[in-house]
């Protein structure tokens, strides 16, 4: 029960809000020396998980293309390609591409997209750019709220869509663990379809959410523009 | 045969530039501690191919991965000024270019998933062209090496290396949030070999009121979520919310399918996922890519699908799973 220190030390870190890494650090070494490892397998834990974990640092590969369209003007020109299609507002854009995540991730694809990859170079300006269309100016406040919704989608939409794919990580992680332990005889394809309800479930609700976003955006337009007002009109005394 | 190990000396070979193009800027107000940051870091990537082969300690490395975070969490590291294109210059290339710009954006996933797709069947004398056991992973890679080719074709920079300058301004915006989903995955192997997870488990047992099938559902999918958030990942939770519960009293007591019950599990752990910062690779990764002010933004953004959705799947499966 004292290894649970460690756990306590990451809640406590994180909610004071100290650089995650040193929070990270510090907990996975207390934890440690609770666990009776001595400093010499603590340096040697650090080492062979930093080996082992390289794949996750792999969006670092994707930055320069990134990087060079970027300076062309890939962002405004995603802009100015959804500031054509009028209908099309922030949260519209953002059920599109949840949709369009989740459905190439339930057939496998789920490679297609991700943060650095779809989301920061095509995403987010589209649907910036809506709501430059409908504003005419886009506070940083709103701003911010898109760039949440737009990480949250691609989470939301590969998140429920995977499982639904046969080869996944996530169900052959069960299969594997039930199989060996409990000497079950799991299908794959009976966790994937039992995954449905649930996949179907995430869209409706997130889906209902981007809807929503809409509304919040243009209240918090007319807030932002009813400060700037009051504003002006205090500097024109 | 393109091993995974190659991508991550590109991977490597990508930081030590970067961390030449910082000790080269002299405007650069954290010079050395930041090149040193990401020099260390690309050396790491290169040293850790001889860990993982078990040919070389694995200390050396820990050391080095100490120095990184010390060297990230006391200021050294910092970011520099960028010359990149202003917003005129940007919206006088988007006119020219038009939508030639997003070629490059669609040549990267698109390489990635015909790779993913036709690996199987790519070899030489049977030997695959694509390491079997990570090939997300290598055609991602090579699908982003593509992706650099055509930009150059189709944008013809004055100068060649501008993606590795232009990338350098956006690795520089994420910082240390770079190192983080790696040092959170090495918390997670030190909570397992220390026993935080059977510790959770029999927390979580305890709990339980016997023979209420109602009770032993709550107690499963909320354990699954709340292990995820501690965690970062329902991987780790999944085995111990599992021998704790999932399969004693759900399945042995309680007679329930456990295939309905395994999946959903999972995925009540899936609703962790989106709301903890140990996540850092889904939900503070791209607050850094994304520039945002709120490192949380991301996830005050999702926990209003994350909640009902974890609702949805303890009603999924309270409903199914029991005939």
């Amino acid at each position: 029960m004292l290894v649970l220190i460690g756990v306590l030390l990451v809640i406590v870190g994180f909610a004071i809000r100290l650089n995650p890494l040193i929070v990270v650090t510090v907990a996975g070494i207390v934890t440690a020396l609770l666990g009776g490892m001595n400093p010499a397998q603590i340096l040697d834990s650090f080492g062979t998980g930093f080996a082992s974990s390289r794949s996750v640092t792999i969006f670092v590969a994707v930055l320069p293309v990134v990087g060079i369209i970027e300076y062309f003007g890939l962002q405004e020109q995603a802009k100015v390609l959804i500031g054509r299609l009028a209908k099309l507002t922030a949260g519209r854009v953002l059920i599109g591409y949840l949709a369009v995540r989740q459905i190439t991730a339930a057939v496998g694809l789920n490679s297609i997209g991700g943060h650095a990859q779809t989301v920061r170079p095509l995403v987010f300006p589209m649907a910036e750019g809506a709501a430059l269309r409908r504003y005419g100016h886009v506070p940083e406040k709103i701003s911010e709220k898109i760039k949440g919704h737009s990480a949250g989608a691609d989470n939301v939409g590969v998140f429920f869509g995977e499982d639904v794919f046969v080869a996944v990580g996530s169900i052959l992680l069960i299969t594997t663990f039930v199989d060996t332990t409990y000497h079950l005889h799991l299908e794959p394809l009976q966790l994937a379809l039992w995954a449905i309800p649930t996949a179907i479930a995430a869209f409706l609700i997130h889906g209902f959410r981007l809807l929503r976003l809409d509304k919040q955006l243009d209240k918090e337009y007319r807030e932002y523009e009813l400060t700037a007002q009051k504003e002006t009109a205090g500097e024109a005394k | 045969m393109i091993n995974v190990e190659a991508v991550y000396w590109l991977i490597g070979i990508l930081f030590v530039a970067w961390a030449s193009l910082i000790a080269a800027d002299s405007n650069h107000p954290r010079r050395w501690g930041s090149s040193a940051f990401w020099g260390l870091l690309g050396l790491c990537f290169f040293y850790s191919t001889w860990v993982q082969a078990g040919t070389a300690p694995g200390w050396i490395l820990g050391v080095a991965v100490l120095v990184l975070v010390v060297l990230a969490s006391t200021g050294l590291l910092g970011h520099g000024k960028h010359r990149t294109s202003t917003g005129p210059e940007r919206e006088a290339f988007a006119k020219r270019f038009g939508n030639k710009l997003f070629i490059p954006a669609l040549t990267l996933p698109l390489v990635t998933v015909i790779l993913v797709l036709v690996a199987p069947v790519l070899n030489i004398g049977g030997t695959p062209l694509l390491d079997p056991k990570n090939t997300t992973l290598v055609a991602l890679a090579i699908g982003a090496v593509a992706a650099v080719v055509v930009a150059l074709l189709i944008l013809k920079p004055k100068n060649p290396a501008t993606p590795i300058f232009e990338s350098r301004r956006i690795l520089e915006s994420i910082g240390w949030a770079a190192l983080l989903p790696q040092m959170l995955t090495t918390l997670g192997i030190l909570f397992t070999k220390a026993g935080v997870g059977t510790a959770v488990g029999t927390l979580a047992s305890g709990l339980l009121p016997k023979g209420s099938l109602i009770a032993g559902v709550l107690v499963y999918c909320i354990g699954m979520f709340l292990f995820t958030v501690l965690m970062g990942n329902g991987f780790a939770a999944f085995p111990i919310m599992t021998a704790a519960i999932g399969w004693p009293v759900l399945v042995q007591t309680f007679h329930g399918d456990p295939a309905i019950i395994f999946a959903i599990g999972m995925l009540a752990g899936f609703c962790g996922t989106l709301c903890t910062p140990m996540a850092a690779n889904f939900n503070l990764v791209p607050s850094a890519l994304l520039e945002m002010k709120n490192k949380y933004g991301v996830i005050t953004a999702q926990v209003g699908t994350a909640i009902p959705l974890l609702a949805v799947n303890i009603a999924l499966m309270y409903f199914l799973a029991f005939h």
